[in-house]
């Protein structure tokens, strides 16, 4: 079972504009087995959240969208036709977005909703798929599951609805989960309770997960492995270890210095920062795109830029080895 | 203390806020307790960090604080002088906000420097031109070129939005700002720049601040004290580096337990917080946080806690009533 559940090399994804084509996302790669949790971490407008549509097939039309690789368990997503893609989608793999209230129909019953997805894939009765949704309810933590199949969206809280939207995900036992920031819109003692969930949800199901989010708690916490996407480009990738305790591309020290750390940054005194802005995206881009905010930047960053590797995997693309444990005093021991 | 009580410079004695709420189109309005006698003393050059998970009453809080609400019953006190509704405009001149959205808190369809002008027209401050040179004065102290005056909110970035919204805030030169989740919205490299600018702020112009937030990280980062919020009462205040070090109510040991340092070592944290946030509008007997805590017993859900005084701060629970007395 070693062989990648899911497979993506050299995606693209070019979105026309008036004045010219943004390049949204420019030949990022990873691979997932199953079982394994990447996140994809960035900022607003890094492409984190168009490449997991991409994966699910999502994208609006008129963005293009390219790869070398764009394999899901062997199948070859950039040939399947939209009802094949269908028969995945909510089946073999599913997604779980940000905004609970807005992906929730406010107009049908939790009840309709958890078992539409299990109605439409599986040639069963109703009975049984309402059976499954109040299984699932209970696992994700709902208390008095039955009465809840007859509740609509808005009586639920945020907490509620976003263990709705996890229980609706897992109705027909995905084999991967992407999560899209499931847990921003959350408190933070209800965003630990999700995160625990799906942590154990994923491992007993056996499943892979993808988990887009921005912050890096969150990641440190649940990642096996950990890709930091920068102006559409995986800048670093590696395991939650290698990119926490040694980080090498400038951008991901960067974000590191800027997070107050308990116990470790003084209260008061001033955090790290990123000086400057994205670059744009739109027209030809060449050499790294963060030279323009990066403290080491050189001549050599404006032409192409080398991506670098260690045995274990650990990659990054920038000029410098970059080697030293910079961040070493910042992350707790 | 007395030296304290000289100092401070807003005071909210017991304060309640009561809505009244429909609940379907034919029943009786119910009253929702949004805050149940809130009593909190903010001391001058003071960053009082107001934590707890929505729907606790922080927003109603900063409301009746901006004078934007008025409170049931209760008062609010300005260097001890009590604030009545006529002096509301009063109170606008002293106290001013920067909220959590800086893509919805600026009106898209005014230019820049009519957006940071508006509280001294508002007030009817000064002049056009004397307006137009205190927000030079502010574009330089938040950090924003010259050239942006003119522009409008949509062709500004997260971070300069939000500090366009601070700019608006300290035009009125007021003594505490009001800051509701001001960095949640955005990047975490803007965050810190965002931070670091409040903290500058603080120290150069000598502000008091309420920050209120969930992220406990930037707090614990900023904060000299720490007011815990549980369904409308405070249930625990103290010196932010005493609360973190040592959290007392078992609802804070909670909430510090749900923080997730960036650390790969560790795992995501189980908070023990079972049961969801009860609904404020039937809140339990006794301590109100009883059934989602761990260590409650039987008085717990009978009798309210009582209101332990500890060296800095206070606790309102049942665990440190008997040591103390």
């Amino acid at each position: 079972m070693s062989d990648p559940i899911l497979s993506v090399h050299d995606l693209t994804i070019d979105i026309p504009m008036g004045q010219g084509t943004m390049h949204a996302v420019r030949g990022i790669g990873f691979d997932l087995k199953r079982g394994e949790t990447l996140c994809i971490v960035g900022e607003s407008g890094s492409g984190k959240s168009l490449t997991s549509l991409a994966i699910m097939g999502l994208l609006p039309k008129n963005l293009k969208r390219a790869a070398s690789r764009l394999e899901f368990a062997r199948i070859d997503l950039q040939h399947q036709k939209p009802r094949q893609m269908r028969d995945l989608r909510g089946n073999r793999m599913a997604m779980i977005f940000q905004e609970p209230m807005t992906s929730l129909n406010p107009a049908y019953t939790i009840g309709d909703q958890l078992e539409e997805a299990y109605l439409l894939h599986n040639k069963t009765g109703r009975a049984e798929a309402r059976a499954r949704a109040v299984a699932l309810l209970g696992k994700v933590g709902i208390t008095a599951a039955e009465s809840r199949l007859s509740q609509y969206p808005h009586q639920l809280s945020g907490g509620l609805r976003q263990r709705v939207m996890i229980a609706m995900a897992l109705m027909c036992a995905p084999e991967l989960i992407i999560a899209d920031e499931p847990t921003t819109a959350l408190d933070v003692t209800i965003q630990a309770q999700i995160l625990r969930l799906l942590a154990d949800l994923q491992r007993e199901m056996n499943m892979a997960m993808i988990l887009v989010t921005h912050d890096l708690g969150v990641v440190a916490r649940i990642a096996d492995k950990v890709a930091v996407m920068y102006a559409g480009e995986v800048v670093e990738q590696g395991t939650a270890q290698e990119i926490f305790r040694h980080p090498r591309h400038p951008y991901t020290r960067g974000l590191l210095r800027c997070i107050p750390v308990p116990g470790k940054t003084k209260p008061g005194e001033h955090l790290g920062s990123i000086p400057g802005i994205v670059p744009s995206l739109i027209g030809r881009m060449e050499g790294c795109a963060f030279r323009t905010r990066c403290d080491v930047a050189e001549a050599a960053c404006a032409s192409a830029v080398p991506e670098r590797h260690t045995e274990t995997g650990h990659a990054w693309r920038c000029i410098h080895e970059n080697e030293g444990h910079e961040n070493e005093g910042r992350v707790p021991a | 203390m007395s030296e304290q009580a000289t100092a401070s410079i807003l005071e909210l004695a017991a304060i309640t806020k009561t809505y009244q709420v429909k609940q379907g189109m034919f029943a009786a309005a119910k009253p929702l307790h949004a805050l149940g006698g809130v009593s909190l003393r903010i001391n001058r050059k003071d960053v009082v960090g107001l934590v707890g998970e929505s729907g606790c009453g922080k927003s109603t809080l900063a409301k009746i604080l901006l004078g934007l609400e008025a409170p049931t019953t209760g008062k609010v006190l300005v260097d001890g002088a009590e604030i009545g509704p006529r002096e509301r405009r009063l109170l606008a001149r002293r106290i001013q906000p920067i909220f959590q959205d800086p893509y919805s808190s600026l009106n898209p369809r005014k230019s820049i420097e009519d957006i940071i002008a508006l509280p001294l027209v508002v007030h009817n401050v000064g002049d056009h031109a004397s307006r137009m040179q205190a927000v030079t004065k502010m574009l330089d102290l938040v950090g924003l070129p010259a050239r942006v005056r003119r522009g409008y909110p949509s062709q500004l970035s997260g971070g300069q939005r939000q500090r366009v919204a601070i700019a608006r805030a300290l035009i009125m030169k007021p003594e505490i700002v009001i800051c509701d989740e001001p960095t949640s919205a955005l990047d975490v490299s803007v965050q810190s720049q965002i931070l670091n600018l409040l903290g500058d702020l603080r120290q150069e112009l000598g502000l008091t601040y309420l920050f209120i937030s969930h992220n406990l990280a930037v707090v614990e980062h900023l904060a000299t004290r720490v007011a815990v919020m549980y369904l409308g009462q405070i249930v625990e205040e103290a010196p932010a580096a005493e609360l973190f070090a040592g959290p007392r109510h078992p609802y804070t040991q909670a909430l510090l337990d749900s923080v997730l340092t960036p650390d790969p070592a560790l795992s995501v944290p189980d908070t023990h917080l079972g049961a969801a946030y009860p609904n404020p509008i039937s809140p339990p007997s006794g301590c109100r946080f009883h059934p989602r805590c761990a260590q409650a017993r039987a008085a717990c859900k009978t009798t309210p806690p009582p209101h332990v005084v500890g060296a800095g701060g206070h606790v309102d629970c049942h665990l440190y009533g008997a040591a103390t007395n």
